[in-house]
């Protein structure tokens, strides 16, 4: 591999990073939505938010790309594959944010609740001044180790054609038919990017765990 | 919008769906056993007195859990070949899934094992059962009992994934789905047809573990609870 494949290589690299931002910030909105919902006490939000998880959770990613890359023309939106890539990445992450995150939500005390329902909070407030401060402290890990996992799926954005990394790594294995070296030196490209956070939410686990360790 | 939907080429193509279905299946139990020994070895290991065994572990996890599927599956089936070791694509797409869900079911199962009381070992070791017998009859079985919801949600995602085999020509159910839309230019009803399949498929395979653990851990099955 040329110093030119490696430059090209690491452009593909910031298109990886700007698409992972992109799912990251976009998933947590909308994660954040679906979350909410899902705690939800009125049945129909909590039955779609329900359904929405099941339909994300239980197709793979690839095939939500496709769909959307295909799907999207048809209703009239002629969009370039990041677009694609960056919805698809959107609806991935916020499926399993939202599920992480109520969880989070869910684990703080009931009894939160019911003090700040004392005290006369409304339900926005008693969510808003008590309990997500709580959730966001046990939620901090798992997000962090979740940007792994956005991390590496943008790799399949490759195959509706965003140029990312592996798009870039197959289009080089193509030029120099050295595929071992190729997609090991991609892999340690990946690994340099995921690893950082993988520690980092390990980390934050230990010091969230001061009971048990 | 005025697109008209059509759904005609199932007619002529279930069949090729069908068959890409059983091979999705096929590959993933497969690949869910096979990891599942895998993973079970690593954790026994990484939590057994040798260092270098539990160092070895450890650089495996992280190395395979921080790189993408995809990459994975390009360096076994196009880096070995080039190589000179030459499998077939459904080969390459076994092992590249085996070496994957291995580091996750091992760094699950290692979390049961180190959950596990120290009480219940030295009980066991006082009643002279031997270091292979107290990690067979009583660390792994209820280590295993008590990360089998975890296990089952990451098989799952590795039947998702499977669908990433295709990318190395895996005749598997999107490599079907590719090929029936590139003849029948219907893509867009393809896929969605392809996402019903799986779905359907994820809701079986979560059955399917629901029902092997009410016979692998009838104490659970007893209770009525999930410990």
């Amino acid at each position: 591999m040329s110093a030119v494949h490696f430059t090209v290589l690491l452009q593909g690299l910031v298109w990886t990073v700007v698409l992972s931002a992109v799912g990251f910030l976009g998933g947590g909105i909308v994660g954040f939505v679906i979350a909410l919902a899902r705690i939800s006490a009125n049945p129909l939000i909590h039955g779609i938010s329900s359904a929405y998880v099941t339909l994300l959770q239980g197709t793979p990613l690839l095939i939500q790309m496709f769909v959307l890359y295909f799907g999207l023309p048809i209703v009239g939106l002629e969009v370039p594959p990041l677009a694609a890539a960056s919805i698809a990445m959107t609806l991935f992450s916020s499926a399993y944010l939202g599920e992480i995150w109520r969880g989070c939500l869910q684990s703080v005390p009931k009894a939160q609740w019911e003090a700040a329902e004392c005290l006369a909070l409304s339900r926005v407030e008693r969510l808003l001044l008590v309990i997500l401060p709580q959730a966001l402290r046990i939620a901090t890990p798992p997000t962090v180790g979740f940007m792994v996992q956005i991390i590496k799926n943008t790799s399949i954005a490759s195959v509706i054609g965003m140029v990312e990394m592996t798009y870039i790594g197959k289009m080089i294995n193509n030029t120099t038919f050295k595929p071992f070296q190729t997609y090991v030196v991609i892999a340690g490209l990946y690994f340099l990017l995921c690893y950082p956070l993988s520690w980092l939410s390990r980390r934050l686990e230990r010091n969230l765990n001061v009971a048990h360790r | 919008m005025n697109y008209e939907f059509d759904f005609s080429f199932l007619a002529e193509y279930w069949p090729m769906l069908v068959k890409g279905a059983v091979l999705t299946a096929q590959l993933s139990i497969l690949a869910t056993i096979l990891g599942f020994l895998v993973g079970t070895l690593c954790a026994v290991a990484s939590t057994g007195r040798s260092w270098i065994a539990s160092a070895i572990v450890g650089a495996y996890v992280e190395i395979i859990r921080n790189t993408p599927l995809l990459v994975q599956l390009f360096v076994v089936f196009f880096g070995l070949s080039s190589l000179g070791l030459k499998l077939s694509a459904t080969t390459s797409a076994v092992i590249g899934l085996t070496i994957n869900i291995g580091a996750y079911s091992s760094e699950i199962i290692r979390a049961g094992i180190t959950s596990i009381n120290r009480g219940q070992v030295e009980a066991a070791d006082c009643l002279a059962l031997t270091r292979w017998q107290v990690m067979m009859t009583v660390i792994l079985p209820s280590a295993i009992e008590k990360v089998y919801p975890a296990l089952t949600s990451q098989y799952v995602l590795l039947m998702l994934g499977t669908s990433i085999a295709s990318q190395i020509s895996s005749e598997e159910l999107t490599a079907a789905a590719s090929r029936i839309q590139s003849d029948t230019f219907r893509s867009f009803e393809v896929f969605i047809v392809v996402a019903a399949l799986y779905l359907a498929l994820s809701f079986l395979m979560r059955g399917l573990f629901w029902l092997v653990g009410q016979f692998a851990f009838p104490r659970r099955r007893r209770l009525g609870t999930s410990l």
